[in-house]
């Protein structure tokens, strides 16, 4: 089962890089990240690559796999032609640190700019009480690993250094939605996702849903709703109202 | 408040509080820190949320009762004492299931959305050693919840975060005890020192020394190594928690965890006969409050009150070492493992609504679909009880101004920790540490510590060196060579010579990394970083070995073939490690002494 795949990795940092060729050993089953680890143990051992958790949960391995953007431990070898070139490179939306490592911080710095959670007053027994129905929409969104393989992917941001200072994304257009979803939270936040983060340039390609490693319908469930609330909040309060109550998500 | 330091030009901060660690524990000791008035910072090596706490996926054991109303704090203190055989710290148990409620509804005013009950209340659900139903939950990633939760929680709250930077020396002076932390940012390799006269460390686990782990490479046990050349001291190393269920199939997952509320939602452990083994395996510690038939155990998932419980869900240890017994009788499955079943006990839709990323992980990375078939799965390192020997109240470690909370401090769990208890522990002890941090540097503000010029220069001098040295060892080698030995030597179940043959392996990479060589420059270089932790994971390593060859019995995480029992006098002790002159040495410690009121607790029978 073991072979040498062939291996083009992206090598570099800021002043300048490019593709190298690597032929490096494969066992079944392993994945992307694994391989990355032996070139880096066996001939490349200042190799920089960002992993945590090699199980998908945390959002630290993203990468360009033949162009699209996926995580590098949940993408398997098996999925490509024992003698295809398979050509890594980092995250194009964001600038190289080194090698396979990006700076992210545009998404660090939009996440600290979001108004935060604002809760309503406890019942009267001291608790908060929530159906788990009402939780779910929410919840969706708090599955996001933050991976940034959405803002990566976002043709808002992925050409255009410029809307990033006015554009916050796609992860953080539905951490607004995440709140505004958010049973208890009691803050309006229509009026700043479209001024002050960008919702009406989003024009719901749909591209950021197809990379997210978790399956969040981000466009159908999160910008697409916030979407029409932030157009209802210009007539009817009770519009809005009867929106953050009765919807329910995409399955 | 950066400032260069003349002639060494090393960035340069003044805090109160440094916080090193940005998990649950790191996280939620910055908070307090910061409520409490401190300018606090913390300090990580990843990136902001993704530390180990992310990957936690079962839940946090907190007795609010609402799924049985009979819970409360006392019977959560008696299961988490007998979960580690007696041999925790009592005050620390006390406190932790004392408070553990209170830190979970904080979360919730913090913006968190646990899974709920019908009444609308947070629901629990059922682990092992755990005699109610008490793991509040979201699905099975429940870590990640609570990490973005404390994250955003800080974020809100402007505390300052340095990511991706390594700290790989404590400060100290005779005259004040802690006076800072020095380290490096991963991404351009320039040095960086925090001055302040409290930290708080919060860096986790161990794991990393194992070759089967479910932990990350992060896990290279650093705040423990820091805690002891600082001159603190470590409690419990000799107890490390190997989970039962780790994936051992396809070998590139291997160690990979499987959530244990597989089992708590009706998952049930089979040899290759078919055969549900566990109730082969019920020791007479726990046979009292564990079914001894199918039918009870099965009747129990409905009704906790008129049941005992099945022995799939009796504590980690006792559950690993039965799977390591099957393995070895030859009724393992074809990878070395045993068989995890869900497939044949619930329905498809409920497994994926229930258990969404480990039908997810198991699809992803081993092609078996969870819903049709059984999982294979085998014991991998999880978890270190050990750690730094701290005041249960403060959290205050042995050095003036030092303080360690959550993976990395030691005695709350004892011989074995519940599972559930340490997401829970983190908020708890996490808490406790950022306010007596946070006093502590207030007392201290009239004299600011000073870190010398000599004690920087010496600590860069020994973090440059692997990078100025030509042709000498490869630091990945020596890391797979101790994963190697620990795995084999110092795992499940130990014998004195296998440990004896450890440490002399120990001593001699000890020799081998005074030569260690890397190629590349400064800027993020992996293999570099790897140097600077290896010395780090090395002294864990010798701490383990060297206290599980002292204890002569076997008891929770430590079992000894050659002292295969527990032994009344090991119960009363304590192994303390502390460090002189490069190597570790062992004291015995009395047990703490357990006030009656908590003790009359265990007199009573369970039902
Ligand atoms: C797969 C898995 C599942 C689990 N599931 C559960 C569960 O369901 N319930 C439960 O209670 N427990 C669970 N646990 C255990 C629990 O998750 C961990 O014990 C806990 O999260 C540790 O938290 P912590 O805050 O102590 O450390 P971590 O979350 O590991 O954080 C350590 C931090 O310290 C930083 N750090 C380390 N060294 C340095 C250094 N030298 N310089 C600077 N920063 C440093 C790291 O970057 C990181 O930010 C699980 C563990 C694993 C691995
Ligand atoms: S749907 Fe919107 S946010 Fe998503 S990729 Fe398209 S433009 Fe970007
Ligand atoms: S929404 Fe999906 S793709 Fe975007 S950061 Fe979160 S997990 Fe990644
Ligand atoms: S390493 Fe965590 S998502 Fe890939």
């Amino acid at each position: 089962m073991t072979y040498q795949a062939k291996l083009r990795v992206w090598r570099g940092d800021a002043e300048g890089g490019g593709l190298r060729d690597y032929t490096v050993e494969v066992n079944e089953g392993e994945v992307v990240l694994d391989i990355i680890h032996r070139l880096q143990a066996t001939q490349a051992g200042d190799l920089a690559v960002r992993w945590n958790c090699k199980a998908g949960k945390c959002g630290s391995c993203s990468a360009e796999i033949n162009g699209r953007p996926r995580l590098l431990c949940l993408t398997r070898m098996g999925d490509f032609d024992e003698n295809e070139v398979v050509t890594i490179t980092p995250m194009r939306t964001f600038p190289v640190i080194r090698d396979l490592v990006t700076d992210v911080s545009y998404n660090y710095e939009k996440a600290a700019s979001i108004p935060g959670f604002v809760p309503r007053e406890k019942g009267p027994d001291g608790v908060h009480r929530m159906q788990q129905v009402d939780v779910e929409r929410s919840q969706e969104f708090r599955k996001c690993i933050e991976c940034f393989l959405c803002q990566d992917v976002c043709h808002v941001v992925r050409d255009h250094e410029d809307n990033k200072k006015v554009y916050a994304g796609p992860r953080f257009l539905m951490r607004i939605a995440e709140l505004d979803m958010h049973p208890l939270d009691n803050l309006d936040r229509r009026k700043v996702a479209q001024e002050n983060f960008g919702l009406g340039m989003c024009n719901i390609t749909k591209c950021c849903s197809e990379v997210c490693p978790e399956g969040i319908h981000i466009t159908d469930n999160a910008l697409i709703p916030l979407k029409e609330r932030v157009v209802d909040r210009k007539y009817d309060p009770l519009t809005w109202l009867g929106a953050k109550i009765g919807r329910r998500p995409h399955p | 408040m950066a400032a260069e330091l003349p002639g060494l030009a090393i960035e340069k901060h003044f805090y109160d509080v440094v916080v090193v660690g940005a998990g649950g524990a790191g996280l939620r000791a910055a908070i307090e820190a910061h409520e409490q008035g401190a300018r606090t910072a913390i300090v990580c090596k990843s990136l902001l949320g993704k530390a180990h706490t992310v990957m936690a996926e079962g839940g946090i054991a907190a007795s609010m009762g609402n799924v049985y109303p009979e819970d409360n704090w006392q019977v959560h203190f008696r299961d988490t004492m007998r979960g580690g055989k007696m041999l925790n710290h009592w005050r620390m148990a006390q406190l932790h299931a004392q408070e553990a409620p209170d830190r979970v509804r904080e979360l919730e005013d913090w913006g968190a959305l646990f899974d709920r009950t019908p009444a609308g209340l947070i629901s629990q659900r059922d682990f092992g050693g755990h005699r109610f139903a008490r793991l509040a939950h979201v699905g099975d990633r429940t870590g990640l919840e609570l990490i973005r939760t404390l994250q955003q929680r800080a974020v809100q709250l402007g505390i300052d975060v340095f990511m991706e930077c390594t700290v790989t020396k404590l400060l100290t002076d005779d005259e004040h005890g802690m006076v800072g932390a020095f380290g490096y940012r991963r991404e351009s390799g320039e040095f960086i020192v925090w001055q302040s006269p409290a930290v708080i460390l919060a860096t986790g686990g161990i794991g990393k020394s194992y070759k089967v782990t479910s932990n990350s490479w992060e896990y290279s046990g650093d705040g423990h190594s820091l805690a002891l050349k600082a001159g603190a001291t470590l409690v419990n190393m000799e107890f490390v928690q190997f989970h039962p269920t780790g994936m051992v199939w396809p070998l590139s997952v291997k160690g990979l965890l499987i959530t244990e509320s597989v089992r708590g939602e009706g998952g049930v452990l089979k040899n290759s006969e078919g055969k549900r083994f566990m109730f082969d395996y019920i020791p007479e510690y726990f046979k009292a409050e564990t079914a001894d038939n199918e039918a009870e155990a099965d009747r129990w998932y409905d009704d906790h009150s008129n049941n005992r419980r099945p022995p799939e869900l009796l504590p980690r240890d006792e559950v690993a070492r039965a799977i390591n017994s099957e393995v070895k009788a030859g009724r393992g499955s074809p990878h070395g493992g045993v068989f995890l079943d869900i497939a044949s006990r619930r329905t498809a839709e409920d497994i994926k609504r229930r258990l969404p990323s480990m039908y997810h992980q198991f699809k992803e990375l081993a092609e078996v679909d969870i819903t049709k078939e059984p999982m294979e799965v085998g014991p991998t390192c999880h978890y270190v009880m050990g750690g730094v020997e701290v005041e249960p109240d403060t959290a205050a470690a042995k050095i003036r101004g030092l303080y360690a909370a959550g993976e990395v401090a030691g005695g709350m769990h004892g011989s074995n920790r519940l599972g559930g208890n340490s997401l829970s522990d983190l908020l708890v002890f996490g808490r406790r540490a950022g306010a007596s941090a946070a006093s502590h540097a207030a007392e201290q503000k009239a004299t600011t510590p000073r870190v010398t010029d000599e004690a920087l220069a010496a600590a860069r001098t020994a973090a440059l060196a692997p990078l100025e040295r030509q042709g000498g060892e490869n630091p990945y080698t020596i890391h797979a060579e101790l994963q190697e030995s620990m795995n084999a030597l110092v795992g499940i179940i130990r014998t004195e010579s296998e440990l004896q043959q450890a440490l002399d392996k120990i001593a001699s990479l000890k020799q081998r990394i005074q030569n260690l060589s890397v190629e590349g420059k400064r800027r993020y270089n992996p293999g570099w970083h790897l140097a600077l932790d290896l010395p780090n994971m090395l002294t864990v390593s010798e701490c383990i070995a060297k206290a599980a060859l002292e204890r002569h019995e076997s008891r929770g995480g430590h079992t000894r073939d050659d002292h295969p029992t527990p032994s009344p006098e090991w119960g009363a002790l304590n192994l303390i490690c502390s460090e002189a002159d490069g190597s570790v040495s062992l004291t015995r410690q009395p047990l703490p002494q357990m006030p009656d009121d908590l003790a009359t607790l265990f007199k009573e029978t369970p039902a």
